[in-house]
């Protein structure tokens, strides 16, 4: 019995160790390398055993950054599918986003669902890129894009919070159904990533993938009209942020996808509390008038007081303006003289 | 804490003192823990670290000194006090602002914030958002270049709070309104010194708020009471405005176009705006230039409502036993359109007359005001009745109920 009982404990130590790590309270892995999400090397970005990668339709866009994310859920557990928000996990889950430029990774950013709910956690990593430290506040990094210098942002951890704000409760972003509802080129071929959780007991509760909502691409013109592409970008840009339960709720702008009401989007819509980001400008957005729409003027901006998001990006994501310009360009409307 | 330990030391004997000496050096290593802030290079670091590991119940203290602070601060954690040693003393000082908006951003309930000043942010001075009480004292918002239109907008500013108390505080400059309290309940503005901003007071879309004993001179507009449409909290109302000092708010304007306060002429003492059941009394309204009192309908700044739930009337006003003397004598902006009708120097009351379709009366009063006149301009039949009439609003309302806040007062 006694024995059983050892072999039992030896087992579950020795899961225990290779397995990534349960951390349901403080303190945290003051090491990503503690956490064993990733095989081999830790600079490969190789995920371990039961460690999941996935991508998003249209991305937040976070200085030209390349992203790599990943997911991982404690053995026997799976998330519950919700069709508007991010999906229900359970406790212990990790998501892991990682943050290149070229062959220099700078940052994982961990949430990591725990007793009192989701946590940002910032690991900054070293410069031989063989493990990355967590850090309550991250000094910002110098960092090159086209031959412009910039700062490079790593939000600490009350600005994780900043933007996956829900009503003052921590929340994952990218985890909703519209944003994981496309292909995912897994090692056994490529699959739908709602199709492959169900599949794998992931998730439970999940429609078939063409019944799910699901962004548009927002640089992919096969994915979507130029309106459902804009959209989509405002969604993961702006609507963590702008909808009626988050941080920028008092601005009365709502940019999330099931928005409906173009008032909500800005249009005609005079600013709130927008202060310079306004400018002499009188409507968020103006029909036909790019150049008139507040909205583009705080996307085409690094000027702090200007700027939109206001944490996460030190440059201008040129692309992403040029599309709301030209959605903006081909809306018609007035708002009036 | 550490002063009243001393104090009865004196008069114990010389071992129990000793004794306590060691309890005093015990509990400030103890406490500094969470206030062993160092001035220098790392201090934004370590206070936004500080910040961040506060446990609720902590206070943390800034130590004299103009702290330099390149990114805005922010916290999370209920009921922490954050401390300095004067508004003058403890300074942090956002000149070289490299990052955010507002200088620093609390979303947690129960905060208080004493005796420190915030200079020269790019944003907001202090932005507080849905916090349930609140407590600013003694605090100074400022910017040190004088009246810019590239300052930030807000001094002090909570939004979406609830049982707020703003007092004995002071902002300069702010390029929209210095003390600014917007969808908030249950609130207490006073003793604050506002000057050189756009707006000096302006409570927006709120419900209940009571603001006295302040000073607002030499701003564009003194005290502001809006109610906007577009805004999630609309149906701004009851607030009460007195005992205060409201002279020569006759700033040239200096918000950007697009703002609200754009529209406030400068030389305005107090300004209603589509708001309902304001009881203004016991002020000194004077020399603003353009009017001391005005009361205003939305419809009348002209600008288009698209909210379908909006309220853009004004109504249950009442103003009565102030002193209101001097001003209108240089009215400008919109001010100027209407003495253009009504004459210089505009009357020390002065209302638009819009009323709701079909409404008789909007219960607008003032009475016994000295010799300050009421002006109806009537500007909902293009200034056709404009009328001096004073004996029409001639009345008086049911004096609203004072605020009381949870927290000792």
């Amino acid at each position: 019995m006694r024995t059983l009982l050892l072999a039992i404990a030896a087992l579950w130590l020795a899961s225990c160790d290779r397995g990534v790590r349960i951390v349901l309270d403080e303190p945290f892995p003051k090491k990503l390398s503690e956490w064993r999400l990733f095989a081999g090397p830790l600079g490969k970005l190789q995920p371990a055993e039961r460690v999941v990668a996935y991508d998003v339709n249209t991305p937040l866009f976070s200085d030209y950054a390349a992203k790599s994310r990943m997911i991982w859920m404690p053995p026997g557990t799976s998330a519950k599918y919700d069709g508007g928000e991010a999906f229900e996990f359970p406790q212990g889950t990790v998501v892991a986003k990682t943050f290149s430029f070229g062959n220099r990774i700078v940052e994982t950013r961990l949430l990591v669902n725990t007793r009192s709910g989701w946590r940002g956690l910032p690991y900054v990593w070293n410069a031989e890129q063989t493990d990355a430290t967590f850090e309550i506040v991250p000094d910002a990094v110098s960092m090159e894009h086209e031959g412009k210098k910039f700062q490079y942002i790593i939000p600490n951890v009350n600005q994780c919070k900043g933007c996956h704000d829900r009503a003052k409760r921590t929340v994952p972003i990218g985890l909703k159904a519209r944003h994981l509802n496309r292909e995912y080129a897994y090692a056994g071929g490529a699959e739908n990533q709602l199709a492959y959780w169900s599949r794998t007991g992931m998730l439970t509760g999940a429609p078939q993938a063409g019944e799910a909502p699901r962004n548009a691409v927002w640089n992919d013109s096969a994915t979507g009209t130029l309106e459902q592409r804009a959209r989509a970008y405002l969604d993961a840009n702006c609507g963590h942020c702008h909808n009626a339960e988050g941080p920028a709720d008092t601005s009365g702008l709502f940019l999330t996808a099931g928005q409906t009401e173009p008032m909500r989007w800005g249009f005609c819509k005079v600013p709130v509390a927008a202060g310079h980001g306004a400018g002499d400008l009188r409507f968020d957005v103006v029909h036909g008038k790019p150049d008139e729409s507040i909205l583009l003027r705080r996307m085409n901006s690094v000027e702090p007081k200007v700027m939109m998001p206001e944490i996460g990006r030190s440059t201008i994501h040129r692309e992403g303006v040029e599309l709301i310009r030209q959605w903006v360009s081909e809306t018609r409307g007035s708002c009036g003289p | 804490m550490t002063r009243n330990v001393v104090r009865y030391s004196v008069s114990m004997s010389r071992g129990y003192a000793l004794l306590l000496m060691a309890a005093v050096v015990s509990i400030s290593s103890c406490s500094s823990q969470k206030s062993g802030l160092q001035p220098g290079p790392g201090f934004r670091k370590a206070l936004q670290e500080a910040l961040i590991q506060a446990k609720p119940g902590d206070v943390i203290e800034i130590p004299e000194g103009k702290h330099d602070i390149d990114t805005p601060l922010s916290l999370s954690v209920d009921n922490v006090t954050l401390r300095g040693k004067g508004m003058d003393k403890s300074v942090l000082s956002f000149k070289n602002q490299a990052a955010g908006s507002a200088g620093m951003m609390v979303t947690s309930n129960s905060f208080t914030v004493e005796d420190l000043g915030v200079e020269d942010t790019k944003g907001d001075g202090l932005k507080v958002k849905g916090a349930n009480q609140l407590i600013v004292r003694r605090f100074r918002a400022e910017w040190t270049g004088g009246a810019l239109e590239t300052n930030g907008s807000y001094g002090i500013y909570p939004v979406e709070c609830k049982n707020v108390l703003i007092e004995d505080s002071v902002v300069k400059g702010a390029s929209d309104a210095g003390f600014y309290v917007g969808q908030s309940h249950n609130i207490v503005v006073r003793r604050n010194r506002a000057e050189g901003n756009v707006a000096g007071i302006e409570i927006e879309n709120s419900i209940g708020a009571d603001v006295y004993e302040n000073t607002a001179t030499g701003n564009t507009g003194g005290i502001l009471v809006f109610n906007l449409p577009d805004l999630p909290m609309k149906g701004g109302k009851q607030t009460r405005v007195y005992n205060n000092q409201i002279v020569s708010n006759n700033h040239v304007n200096f918000a950007p176009k697009s703002a609200m306060v754009a529209k406030v002429a400068a030389g305005t003492g107090l300004m209603v705006l589509a708001t309902s059941e304001i009881e203004v009394f016991k002020n000194t309204i004077k020399d603003n230039k353009s009017y001391n009192v005005t009361i205003l309908s939305y419809l009348t700044t002209g600008n288009p409502i698209k909210d379908t739930t909006y309220d853009p009337y004004t109504e249950k006003i009442s103003i009565h036993d102030n002193v209101i003397q001097g001003g209108g004598d240089a009215p400008q902006g919109r001010a100027e359109t209407i003495a253009k009708v009504a004459g210089t120097p505009l009357p020390g009351i002065v209302y638009d007359g819009v009323l709701r379709p079909k409404q008789a009366d909007a219960q607008v009063c003032a009475q016994n005001n000295g010799d300050a006149h009421f002006l109806n301009f009537d500007a909902g039949n293009g200034f056709k009745k404009t009328s001096l009439d004073g004996a029409k609003h001639n009345c008086a309302l049911p004096a609203l109920t004072p605020i009381t806040l949870p927290f000792g007062s």
